[in-house]
């Protein structure tokens, strides 16, 4: 079934939008990742212009994260207070991000600069969770899981320290802010949620419990999503409100499914698949880079 | 102005007394939400006062025009193993959708002079001045516009495609893709003979969004804070149904 979209100005089939939506929204309650990162290019590649997909993909990551959240909140699994300090921290840094973006837009690079990015944090992330989760899986087959030890991480040894209680952490306040900053910043730049970012930051660098980063992350993309998705509708007029309610009827069923089936998988094993997966998109776009383009080129309308 | 006053003339004078007298199925194109693309039939009669001119034979060109818009033209180059956006050209007028139909080769239907004349042909109808200086090849940009749009469905040629009987009716068949923008959409119809213009009738194709895709892309043009909103309140309350809706079927 075709249906056109009033702002994307073309006709795509109902089913096919339906089923990406499904698919995000899956990865979305898996693994605490907005899903951006996925859906962005996906449309991109059905044909939706860029501004649009990327405007409302934000809108139906709102969509899935809130979905995501209420069953982690349920759950008890959102550490509140932690969400809160990390929100301050990507508000702050989005505005910075923003800021920035337009300066490289108006140098005519963007393009470029939002896909090396891409290529150098999801290949970074990627490759450094691959190794860490492989390792911690062969060591839980080979012994008893050993009482893992939390490492002194830097919020031990700065002031304003403060009580995390669902994460069980009694540290400084400094470190996720400046973590909120710097996903906050890369969010804007490259047009995501930042989830990607925000997970393994709150594992490695924040020593949080995996259990409790998932519903955590999913906390703050949801209010980083809403900013950017009004932001984006009023400066841009790029959102489209049938494209995103098509993607986001998959998207809330698929978060939903996601949720459910992280429960039964091991924290580890849920790991890797993020990792890898992260690592497939990364694979991608260096190889869009790489490879020699069978089209050198292409069409963008004028900016008034 | 050049090309209305250039109309005016051709259409004051038909030179040999031979006129278009044109229908078209329709002069309406409603874009709703299961829009999937449309075909405009258009046909028509030559009118004339006199017996049919012996000699060269009557032909016809249909040509059908979407609204303008300048267009930036990237190349990419590879720098350093990767591939980026280097050189690029603003093409001042593309439209965004353009067909011609003829009913003989082009070059046999119309000469190249009455198609500078009428920018008839798609590299004609397309115009691009002022490409930077340091490009070298700029036609290079306007051919891969070109060849992009009709990649895309967006511009057609369709030599042959215009049939006529009798030298005196002539029908044709125009297919829009899905993916048109609104507007007016210019329809030319052009009587040759020897590749010079006998006459020109220029009538339109209104071709905008109904019901609720022009309610929302209004909405979303003219109040897009409200606009934006709606879309936020929209994917919350979908994110909370479907949380609720699931607690339900466990329960």
């Amino acid at each position: 079934m075709q249906i056109y979209l009033p702002i994307a100005e073309v006709s795509v089939n109902a089913f096919l939008v339906f089923g990406l939506g499904g698919l995000v929204g899956l990865l979305s309650g898996l693994f605490g990742v907005g899903g951006g990162f996925l859906i962005t290019p996906l449309l991109f590649f059905i044909g939706i212009p860029s501004a649009v997909a990327v405007a409302t993909g934000a809108n139906q990551v709102v969509a899935s994260s809130v979905s995501g959240v209420m069953a982690h909140l349920r759950r008890r699994t959102v550490d509140l207070r932690m969400g809160t300090v990390l929100l301050a921290g990507g508000m702050t840094g989005s505005l910075a991000g923003i800021w920035v973006f337009n300066r490289i837009s108006a140098a005519g690079q963007i393009d470029l600069f939002v896909q090396l990015s891409y290529v150098l944090f999801l290949g970074v992330i990627g490759a450094l969770m691959l190794q860490e989760s492989l390792r911690a899986l062969l060591r839980a087959r080979r012994a008893s899981p050993a009482p893992r030890r939390r490492s002194h991480t830097l919020g031990d040894r700065l002031p304003l320290k403060m009580k995390f209680r669902t994460s069980g952490l009694y540290i400084s306040v400094i470190p996720p802010l400046a973590v909120g900053i710097a996903v906050g910043f890369l969010a804007a730049i490259m047009g995501v949620g930042g989830g990607f970012v925000m997970v393994p930051a709150m594992i490695y660098l924040l020593g949080m419990p995996t259990k409790v980063v998932i519903g955590t992350s999913l906390f703050q993309i949801m209010f980083v999503t809403a900013f950017t998705t009004l932001m984006h509708a009023v400066i841009n007029n790029s959102v489209d409100i049938l494209l995103a309610a098509l993607l986001i009827v998959g998207g809330v069923v698929g978060a939903q499914l996601g949720a459910r089936l992280g429960v039964r998988l091991k924290a580890e094993q849920l790991r890797i698949l993020l990792a890898l997966l992260v690592l497939s998109v990364c694979a991608k776009i260096a190889l869009d880079l790489l490879l020699t383009p069978s089209e050198t080129f292409s069409l963008a309308p004028v900016r008034g | 102005m050049i090309r209305a006053l250039v109309l005016l003339l051709a259409l004051a004078g038909p030179v040999a007394g031979e006129e278009v007298v044109a229908g078209l199925s329709q002069s309406r194109v409603a874009i709703t939400a299961t829009f999937t693309g449309s075909r405009i039939l258009i046909f028509g009669a030559v009118k004339r006062q006199e017996p049919i001119p012996k000699g060269v034979p009557l032909q016809v060109i249909v040509t059908v025009e979407g609204p303008s818009a300048p267009v930036l033209v990237r190349q990419k180059e590879r720098v350093f193993g990767i591939w980026i956006n280097r050189d690029q050209v603003e093409v001042d007028r593309a439209p965004g959708f353009y067909a011609v139909a003829t009913s003989a080769p082009f070059a046999e239907a119309m000469s190249a002079t009455e198609d500078l004349r009428h920018a008839v042909s798609i590299p004609r109808a397309i115009r691009s001045v002022g490409a930077p200086g340091d490009i070298a090849d700029a036609a290079q940009f306007t051919e891969a516009l070109i060849r992009l749009r009709t990649a895309a469905g967006l511009y057609q040629t369709n030599e042959g495609a215009v049939s006529v009987d009798e030298e005196t009716l002539f029908r044709t068949e125009i297919v829009m893709p899905a993916n048109l923008t609104e507007g007016i959409y210019t329809t030319r119809i052009f009587l040759t003979r020897g590749g010079q213009v006998r006459d020109v009738l220029t009538t339109g194709i209104d071709v905008r969004k109904v019901g609720l895709e022009r309610w929302l892309f209004r909405l979303a043009m003219r109040e897009p804070v409200i606009y934006g909103m709606l879309s936020l309140s929209m994917a919350i309350v979908a994110g909370w149904a479907a949380s609720a809706v699931f607690r339900l079927i466990r329960a």
